[in-house]
């Protein structure tokens, strides 16, 4: 029976949130669990986590890189089972540790893939096609003075190379065809269901391709995949899309070769220290930005709640999760 | 070709104005100022045989009375309404334009405005470029542009190359036109309002006739909705412009992406404040690639005609 105490929360549907989180999904969340909110108590988190680690046995990440759930946190809830994420990525969480310590993770699933594809292929529109920058010009009443604006570039016959042909890449894959473009891809295994041209490095892909759409996990494996040479192989009218994560691209580099005409362009929805963004790249033409924003649809986060909501319904009637994550 | 009097209307591409300059005898009536452009025009109408223009300026009746040896017009475009045709008819004069070279690009451009809009792709980068990431946080919640329901005015070339590049996403497609089209499995609506109801995004790709002029007015906006998208890649005349400003300022229209306005190249500034809506200036078939093949087929069609060939993509 709930004392009301700070050892409250022996109420069994408690799950921990460390930060808060969509105002929307907190409601709908406390509607159906109990929620416990480390950052409403005065303690130090762990003194917090030591005090209510006995009710701990879901957790509950927001992914907007304020915390990475780490070996520190994991071993401060022992009774912890699961955590629900509402991200696809999972850099955010110490996943080996919690395969250690028998911790299923469920991510998004599937919920978010369509509105970060259509997102990416919206951003490579944009760069080839200028739209942004005409669009910037109209509003800034140039049409009728300066005339005749500088001509995109064709969609259908650009060489698209996708680095990680996951449930993402796929699907960027999947619009980029029917526009005509040539498709080809490097991802960890080679994907004998799909007709597309596999490349065994992000080097060799980046050599035989106009553009570069950078859709996989960011992991120690591909820290920075899209490296020097990497834009050395896609060369000077290269283009790269980002709407992984911002260190899989060495943006410093990027950001140097776009001041020296040494790239084409690029579309990118992350970066390295989000929100902050490189400041040379707001005066550029050639470049698309997004803040982070590839998944934030009303339809897609209607149904990510309800799969998050699905998730910890099940956790706690001891049935299987929806989406949890099986491969690392 | 050497002796062919070629009258070009406008700058269109100097790739095409170089080799026009370098084959043919070349006029360039815009460097003529307008008020001698009359007697320029009678000095030298004996050599003028052939016509240069888009769908911006043509050939209309004053200028082809003033060329009484114009032979054919051959357009930097595929649109035609600024040739009269009538007068081309009865004078035997040939037409022709650049269909097909430019369908992928036009179509491109539906549905990266399509995406541009319900995603505000250009609006989010304004965000990001003015700071307000750090200081106001996360940028909005967009509406999702696959698995929608995309209804398209005019199944021609373009309108079908719209139609399957939007499959890719998953969207549903239905149309309206004249008549319903054989060999589609698309859901034909012969009546354009219920078409506008149905649908999320409506594609405006139908070309510009008597019958189609403001064929998106009042009627087919408000049952577009509130959650409804205009997309725009026809001529500036197939929407009643006024409507659609206050339909979008007073929220009864969902947002618009614009390619083409009634009054090129003034775009009414009461759109500049509003985040539901891009605008591109008339970049349907602005790229190298198709600038360059639409400048072929204009090259290729002259010869034809010099040549006494059958012209290869006449109009008239």
């Amino acid at each position: 029976m709930a004392d009301g105490s700070a050892k409250q929360g022996r109420n069994p549907r408690t799950v921990l949130l460390l930060r808060p989180t969509f105002e929307a999904l907190e409601d709908v969340l406390a509607k159906r669990f109990h929620l416990l909110r480390a950052w409403e108590s005065p303690l130090p988190l762990a003194e917090f986590l030591a005090a209510h680690a006995t009710a701990i046995r879901a957790l509950f990440i927001r992914g907007n890189g304020s915390v990475f759930v780490d070996a520190e946190i994991l071993s401060s809830l022992p009774n912890l089972e699961i955590i629900v994420t509402n991200c696809v990525g999972l850099d955010l969480i110490d996943m080996a540790e919690c395969a250690k310590r028998g911790v299923a993770v469920a991510n998004a699933g599937n919920v978010l893939t369509e509105d970060v594809a259509e997102y990416a292929v919206g951003l490579l529109m944009d760069v080839l096609r200028r739209i942004s920058s005409a669009d910037r010009c109209i509003r800034a009443g140039l049409w009728p003075i300066t005339g005749l604006f500088r001509l995109g570039s064709k969609i259908g016959g650009k060489r698209v190379g996708i680095v990680g042909l996951g449930h993402i890449g796929s699907e960027v894959a999947k619009r980029l065809d029917a526009f005509g473009c040539i498709i080809s891809y490097y991802s960890r295994k080679q994907k004998p269901s799909f007709s597309y041209t596999f490349y065994p490095n992000a080097r060799t892909l980046a050599a035989q391709n106009d553009v570069l759409i950078v859709c996989c996990a960011l992991n120690s494996d591909t820290y920075h995949i899209i490296d020097k040479d990497v834009m050395d192989g896609l060369g000077k009218q290269g283009i790269i899309i980002n709407v992984g994560r911002g260190a899989l691209v060495d943006e410093k580099e990027l950001v140097r070769r776009l001041m020296q005409g040494e790239i084409g362009g690029a579309g990118l929805d992350v970066f390295d220290n989000e929100p902050a963004v490189p400041r040379e790249l707001f005066t550029m033409d050639k470049v698309v930005l997004s803040p982070h924003c590839a998944v934030y649809t009303q339809e897609s986060f209607a149904d990510l709640f309800q799969l998050i909501v699905d998730n910890l319904e099940a956790f706690f009637s001891n049935r299987p999760l929806v989406s949890k994550v099986t491969e690392v | 070709m050497e002796s062919l009097g070629v009258l070009l209307m406008l700058p269109l591409n100097p790739y095409l104005e170089s080799e026009l300059d370098r084959r043919c005898k070349l006029f360039r009536l815009w460097q003529i100022p307008k008020a001698s452009r009359k007697d320029f025009l009678y000095a030298n109408s004996p050599s003028i045989r052939a016509l240069v223009g888009n769908s911006a300026v043509g050939a209309d009746a004053d200028i082809i009375d003033a060329l009484p040896q114009l032979e054919i017009v051959v357009l930097y475009s595929v649109g035609f309404d600024k040739v009269d045709l009538a007068k081309c008819r009865s004078r035997g004069i040939r037409v022709t334009n650049t269909p097909d070279v430019l369908t992928d690009d036009v179509a491109d451009l539906a549905i990266a405005l399509s995406i541009a809009t319900m995603r505000k792709i250009c609006s989010a980068d304004r965000y990001l470029r003015s700071a307000a990431w750090k200081t106001k946080g996360q940028y909005v919640f967009t509406s999702k542009f696959s698995g929608k329901t995309v209804g398209i005015i005019g199944l021609g070339r373009i309108g079908s190359a719209i139609a399957k590049r939007a499959e890719a996403f998953g969207c549903f497609i239905c149309y309206h036109s004249r008549t319903e089209k054989a060999n589609t499995t698309y859901k034909y609506y012969p009546d354009i309002i219920s078409l506008a109801k149905e649908c999320d995004v409506l594609v405006v790709a139908c070309p510009l006739i008597a019958e189609t002029q403001h064929i998106v007015d009042r009627k087919v906006i408000d049952a577009l909705g509130s959650n409804g998208v205009l997309i725009n890649i026809g001529r500036g005349s197939h929407v009643d412009e006024a409507e659609l400003i206050s339909a979008l300022v007073e929220g009864r229209l969902g947002g618009a992406g614009l390619d083409v306005f009634e009054y090129e190249p003034h775009v009414p500034g009461i759109l500049f404040s509003l985040d539901n809506v891009v605008l591109t200036p008339h970049v349907g078939s602005a790229t190298v690639e198709t600038r360059r093949a639409m400048a072929d087929l204009v090259l290729r069609n002259l010869e034809a005609h010099v040549m006494n060939n059958p012209l290869l993509t006449p109009v008239l």
